[in-house]
């Protein structure tokens, strides 16, 4: 049901896979992006990405143009394009900013990126063929705090935004330059660049950081997870209507659309949780997707249960290990196989060093009542 | 364990459970920079409420949370002048060697006698509910420690005390 990979003991800051998902780049908590691939059921290092000076953020790899872009803390981000000979060759992009970067991703055509900074900013970067450069646009206004996360529309125009202010914004990154105008989407008609076409807070007090969001793959569709442990669904076609749904775990880091109505998210809980929008418009908990059972403790005598009842406030003495597969906080949720609005297996990496896989359909035939709608 | 103390340590532990959402998150007032928010306090949209957990008037624990990083003071029982001493010495002790215990400040919070800081660096190296079953067992050994202590302190007094009136 889940493939484990372990990388070592240090955290993946975030991971990235390529078209044929034969191989994998991930960051492990440094300056260095490093690129696996996959042999029979081991990873052979390919080439480590050392152009940072600081802890890389974010990582996305463009199936078709077959590039890699990468942001750090640093300010940099670098597109990498693979040479001849294999090796990898970047290309230092001017985001124009002055604090981190914290998060990457290609738009769906892959002609151009958009990168969130602590800076209060999104710069969405184009190449421009006569200057051989890429050129970096800003949208500024009105964030207030760090972008925490970004997705692109799939009309490749619309760009939505979590930011730690406990909003999330949609944003219009047309360049007129490189691209025609776009249909008019529900989500607004309004298309020039930083164009703010709908802003959603958090919850209507505030209501904490928002950590991912994700478009669904319609595109009609935007999730997101907060701090306040919730997650919340804002729908255009149903006049902008927000569900929300505050959850009983710990707050959710990263989420990702799996069907047309259903969404996977997964935080400090450890445990990826599926979620769906029934038809009246409402989020509710599909099922836990982490199915690992709890470990018999071997000879706990009641004495001993008891005595940490009552000394420690909890059942268990010798639980160093959690019954998750992942034993630290999730921090990135990516597709592995079919797309967001059909997606047959995901993959999680965490602070613990593991990449896991994950097969729905699997779990699907297995969970009783489970149902990706 | 008396009536009072284990729902106090339970209110504690799932606080500090909560509280202990870290994220990895650079400075966005100075370039370059990683500091705990909770520390540097530059951004008010970064910090959460802080919460009192008390037991009573003197025993309570201060939990201030951030995007990166969790400061909980901890003000310890103090019946009386022995055992305001002993607990002073012992936490000054513990606080000049504060790098040894990697998650123990160097400075209490006012009105508080220790605190600890725990950053998401902490989280991402140890297992988070290990340290949350510290900061517990701290809390626990902490009112053991010294009053075992201020038991060795009265013993000892006596002794000297006969010892020294035998002469008389």
């Amino acid at each position: 049901m889940a493939e484990r990979h372990s990388f070592g003991v240090n955290p993946i800051t975030c991971h990235a896979w390529n078209k044929d998902r034969s191989q994998v780049a991930l960051s492990p908590n440094n300056n260095e992006v490093h690129i696996y691939q996959r042999v029979d059921n081991d990873w052979k290092l390919l080439d480590v990405l050392n152009q940072h000076d600081l802890r890389v953020t974010g990582i996305d790899w463009a199936p078709n143009t077959n590039r890699i872009v990468t942001c750090a803390v640093d300010r940099n981000a670098y597109v990498w394009s693979q040479g001849e000979d294999g090796k990898w060759k970047p290309t230092l992009v001017l985001l124009r900013i002055n604090r981190a970067a914290t998060c990457v991703k290609w738009s769906p055509l892959e002609n151009k990126f958009a990168v969130g900074s602590g800076a209060r900013l999104i710069s969405v970067c184009y190449f421009e063929s006569e200057n051989d450069w890429w050129v970096s646009k800003h949208i500024k206004k009105p964030i207030r705090s760090t972008i925490t996360s970004l997705d692109w529309h799939p009309n490749n125009v619309l760009l939505v935004a979590g930011s730690a202010d406990f909003k999330v914004r949609i944003f219009s990154a047309f360049m007129k330059d490189i691209e025609e105008m776009p249909q008019p989407s529900p989500w607004g008609m309004k298309m020039s660049l930083g164009q703010l076409l709908a802003e959603f807070p958090n919850s209507p007090c505030g209501g904490g950081w928002v950590h991912s969001v994700a478009f669904s793959g319609d595109g009609n569709k935007v999730c997101w997870v907060g701090h306040d442990s919730s997650v919340s669904v804002a729908d255009a076609t149903r006049q902008m209507a927000v569900t929300k749904l505050r959850t009983e775990f710990l707050p959710f880091l990263s989420c990702v659309w799996v069907g047309r109505n259903s969404l996977v998210a997964a935080g400090h809980s450890c445990c990826p949780m599926l979620y769906s929008v029934n038809e009246a418009g409402q989020l509710y908990l599909n099922c836990k997707l982490d199915m690992s059972q709890k470990k018999e403790a071997g000879g706990l005598s009641a004495m001993r249960k008891f005595q940490s009842l009552d000394r420690q406030a909890r059942i268990e003495t010798n639980d160093t290990t959690l019954e998750t597969v992942h034993q630290n906080a999730i921090t990135c949720v990516c597709l592995y196989a079919g797309t967001k609005g059909n997606a047959s297996r995901f993959s999680t990496s965490g602070l613990d060093g593991k990449l896991v896989i994950w097969d729905l359909q699997t779990l699907e035939n297995s969970i009783q009542g489970m149902k990706i709608v | 364990m008396s009536a009072t103390l284990r729902p106090y340590l339970t209110a504690v532990r799932h606080t500090l459970t909560a509280a202990m959402c870290l994220d990895n998150f650079s400075s966005q007032v100075v370039e370059r920079h990683n500091k705990p928010e909770v520390e540097v306090r530059t951004s008010k949209e970064l910090l959460l409420t802080p919460v009192v957990i008390s037991r009573n008037e003197k025993e309570k624990v201060l939990i201030e949370t951030s995007i990166n990083s969790v400061r909980i003071s901890i003000a310890v029982k103090q019946a009386d002048e022995i055992e305001r001493i002993l607990c002073h010495k012992f936490m000054r002790f513990m606080m000049m060697r504060a790098e040894n215990f990697i998650v123990l400040r160097r400075k209490p919070v006012e009105g508080y006698d220790i605190s600890f800081l725990i950053t998401n660096f902490h989280t991402e190296q140890m297992y988070k509910h290990k340290l949350v079953d510290f900061v517990i067992h701290f809390m626990e050994e902490i009112d053991k420690e010294i009053s075992e202590m201020k038991l060795a302190v009265n013993a000892r007094a006596r002794i000297c005390a006969e010892e020294f009136l035998k002469r008389f």
